[in-house]
């Protein structure tokens, strides 16, 4: 009798998802799909609103990349206000979004990898799940857990000194910024007391990569055999193929290296890319149009963005970057537990980079708005912490929005993800019709692999944040776990 | 009582869930001293460290239910298992504070009744009568805490 065994988590708005898999009547895994409530009607809420109001707006999106969005945004209102498609700014509005930029880069992926990675490389997929957690790991490796909370705050007080405020920062306006750097600003970055000052987490960041590559060398069988499957590569690269999380050309490769899309300009997106709409799913799923909706999906975000750059423009994570890309030969490298090397890579790469821009001048410049010829229509793309974000709007003669359209990082990855919880499901499922919690944390394993927003949007007191039922052939409730 | 802080944590474009952040508004415009409030989108692991030279701490969060305008407890640290990384409880804030700079904060956690959550600014109505009555409540509980008064003694008061 065929079974099917329901993970769900619950929350009491939008963005919740579940996975289901289904046995067959052998108890073996016939088909395993990840399912994802997009909400999707906030791209009509931002219609007839001013223009200049979405950066600010976008971030009742989401509470987790509030910036992603607020940069993103406007980006797309840069073009709108003849200020050019991400390059055009003056050097202090392009650089302080960078270093605002990639303060979020920074405090987000130490974040993930400290807070929710580090407690299954600590303590294994089947670990005691009372430990297997951030708290199990400040007890057992405080200076690890103590570096998470220090990276995330260092972040997290850049974004506040770019954004100008922890709640829907103001910082990045059509054409340019609102502030500069104050020298004051600067030096906290700069000359901190240890341990919040830019040296000190540039090493933190160097000292994370190692700490993974230390833990790969041991668990290699782990690591490289966990949810591995052939897919292609989307992000934005620089025009020269470097790394850059900011801005630049549209490229993708598929599962060979091949280049399936050869550094586009992101405004002309709708040529290259649409969105399928799937019976089973709330969530669309994009695919490249010169491949079709078969086989033309891809996979965004720090995986995906280490297999299509050439290079990385600083020293100690290009440097890195060339381990990386030695272990697979130089090809795409298509391990999902790698996803957490490639990030660390990102995490050392955005230090770098505010330390660069820390000692730039252009910092404590006044030019900071840039306008030109008007237009009615643009394109924001910016590569958020979990992957390529776009965002697409179109105004009319009174500057009020007339549409919007935005494909985030978690719809960009959607197909991957489902590929990735079936392989897993597969592994571990196959002929044990109950869920035991060893088996559930390798399902969400493989979505963590991700990051995806599913229910960031808001939150309160009261939500459940996950529900595991156990239905028999009948549909009968056999088991329910809450955690 | 030394350092209070008051925290107020959810997103204020999603109407009522701006109830916390509306809350740590309201404390830090009346200027009481010894008091030290912030807001964010929701809590995380970084805020550990920013309660740590705390001698008492109150979260405020919008909450989903219960009867009355608002609930307010004592609340100590305590490990949870966490699917994202998305937002931690103030249980486990007061954890990580405990395990990674050896404070225990004597720590409460009010949850003030919201009823709408959709894409708007504001409160709503009856969102913005159960915050009047909670800060009154809040108020007085701080000022008793300023006074000396135990805090077991000062939540009987109220």
């Amino acid at each position: 009798m065929a079974k099917k065994i329901t993970i769900e988590p619950v929350t009491r708005v939008e963005g919740h998802g579940k996975v289901t898999i289904h046995l067959d009547d052998s108890g073996n895994v016939s088909q395993s799909r990840l399912h994802i409530v997009e909400f999707r009607g906030f791209e009509r809420f931002v219609q007839g609103r001013p223009y200049w109001e979405a950066p600010v707006l976008v971030q009742r999106l989401c509470g987790i990349c509030p910036v992603s969005h607020h940069l993103a945004a406007a980006k797309a209102l840069d073009v709108i206000v003849g200020a050019g498609t991400g390059d055009g700014l003056t050097p202090t509005g392009d650089k302080m979004r960078r270093l605002m930029h990639h303060g979020q880069m920074f405090q987000s992926h130490a974040l993930h990898f400290f807070h929710l990675v580090s407690p299954d490389l600590l303590f294994g997929a089947d670990g005691d799940p009372a430990i297997r957690n951030v708290i199990g790991v400040a007890l057992q490796h405080k200076d690890l857990a103590v570096q998470g909370v220090m990276m995330r705050k260092f972040g997290q007080e850049i974004i506040l000194a770019t954004a100008g405020k922890k709640i829907h920062g103001t910082g990045a306006i059509p054409g340019g910024i609102n502030k500069n750097l104050s020298v004051q600003e600067r030096d906290s970055f700069l000359k901190g007391a240890d341990p919040m000052n830019i040296d000190k987490m540039i090493d933190w960041a160097q000292g994370a990569v190692d700490f993974f590559k230390s833990y790969h060398a041991k668990n290699a069988d782990m690591i490289d055999n966990f949810a591995v499957f052939p897919s292609s590569h989307l992000s934005l690269v620089r025009k020269d193929g470097a790394l850059d999380l900011y801005h630049g050309v549209l490229r993708a490769v598929d599962a060979d290296g091949k280049k399936i899309l050869n550094d586009v300009d992101y405004q002309d997106y709708l040529k290259y890319i649409g969105e399928e709409v799937r019976s089973w799913s709330y969530m669309k799923f994009p695919y490249l149009k010169s491949i079709g909706k078969k086989d033309g999906w891809y996979t965004v975000g720090p995986l995906a963005r280490l297999n299509t750059a050439d290079f990385i423009p600083t020293p100690l994570a290009q440097k890195e970057f060339e381990v990386y890309k030695a272990y697979t030969k130089g090809k795409p490298n298509h391990m999902s537990m790698h996803m957490h090397w490639a990030r660390l890579i990102e995490l050392l790469h955005s230090a770098e980079v505010i330390k660069e821009l820390l000692n730039d001048p252009d910092l404590q410049k006044n030019d900071l708005v840039k306008k030109g010829k008007k237009r009615n229509e643009g394109v924001g793309l910016i590569e958020a912490p979990r992957g390529t974000l776009f965002h697409h709007y179109r105004i009319n003669d009174d500057d009020q929005i007339v549409m919007a359209n935005l494909i985030v990082s978690t719809t960009n990855n959607n197909e991957p993800m489902n590929r990735a919880v079936d392989f897993v499901a597969k592994k571990v499922f196959t002929g044990k019709p109950e869920i035991t919690e060893g088996m559930m944390n390798r399902v969400e394993m493989a979505i963590r692999a991700y990051d995806p927003c599913l229910s960031c949007a808001t939150h309160a007191l009261g939500k459940m944040p996950l529900e595991v039922s156990l239905y028999g052939a009948k549909d009968e409730l056999l088991d329910c776990k809450r955690k | 009582m030394g350092k209070i802080v008051v925290y107020g944590y959810g997103n204020p474009g999603r109407q009522d869930d701006g109830l916390g952040p509306a809350m740590a508004r309201r404390i830090g415009e009346s200027g009481i001293s010894g008091v030290e409030t912030d807001s964010n989108y929701q809590l995380n692991i970084e805020d550990a460290a920013f309660i740590a030279d705390a001698d008492c701490v109150v979260f405020v969060d919008a909450s989903l239910a219960g009867d009355g305008p608002f609930d307010f407890v004592e609340i100590g640290p305590s490990e949870e298992i966490t699917f994202t990384t998305h937002s931690v409880s103030p249980q486990s804030v007061l954890a990580l504070c405990q395990d990674l700079f050896g404070r225990n904060v004597r720590a409460y956690l009010m949850g003030i009744r919201g009823y709408a959550w959709d894409f708007a600014e504001g409160l709503s109505p009856d969102a913005e009568k159960n915050l009047d009555a909670a800060h009154d409540y809040l108020r007085s509980f701080i000022n008793d805490l300023s006074a000396g008064i135990d805090p077991d003694r000062a939540i009987t008061l109220h």
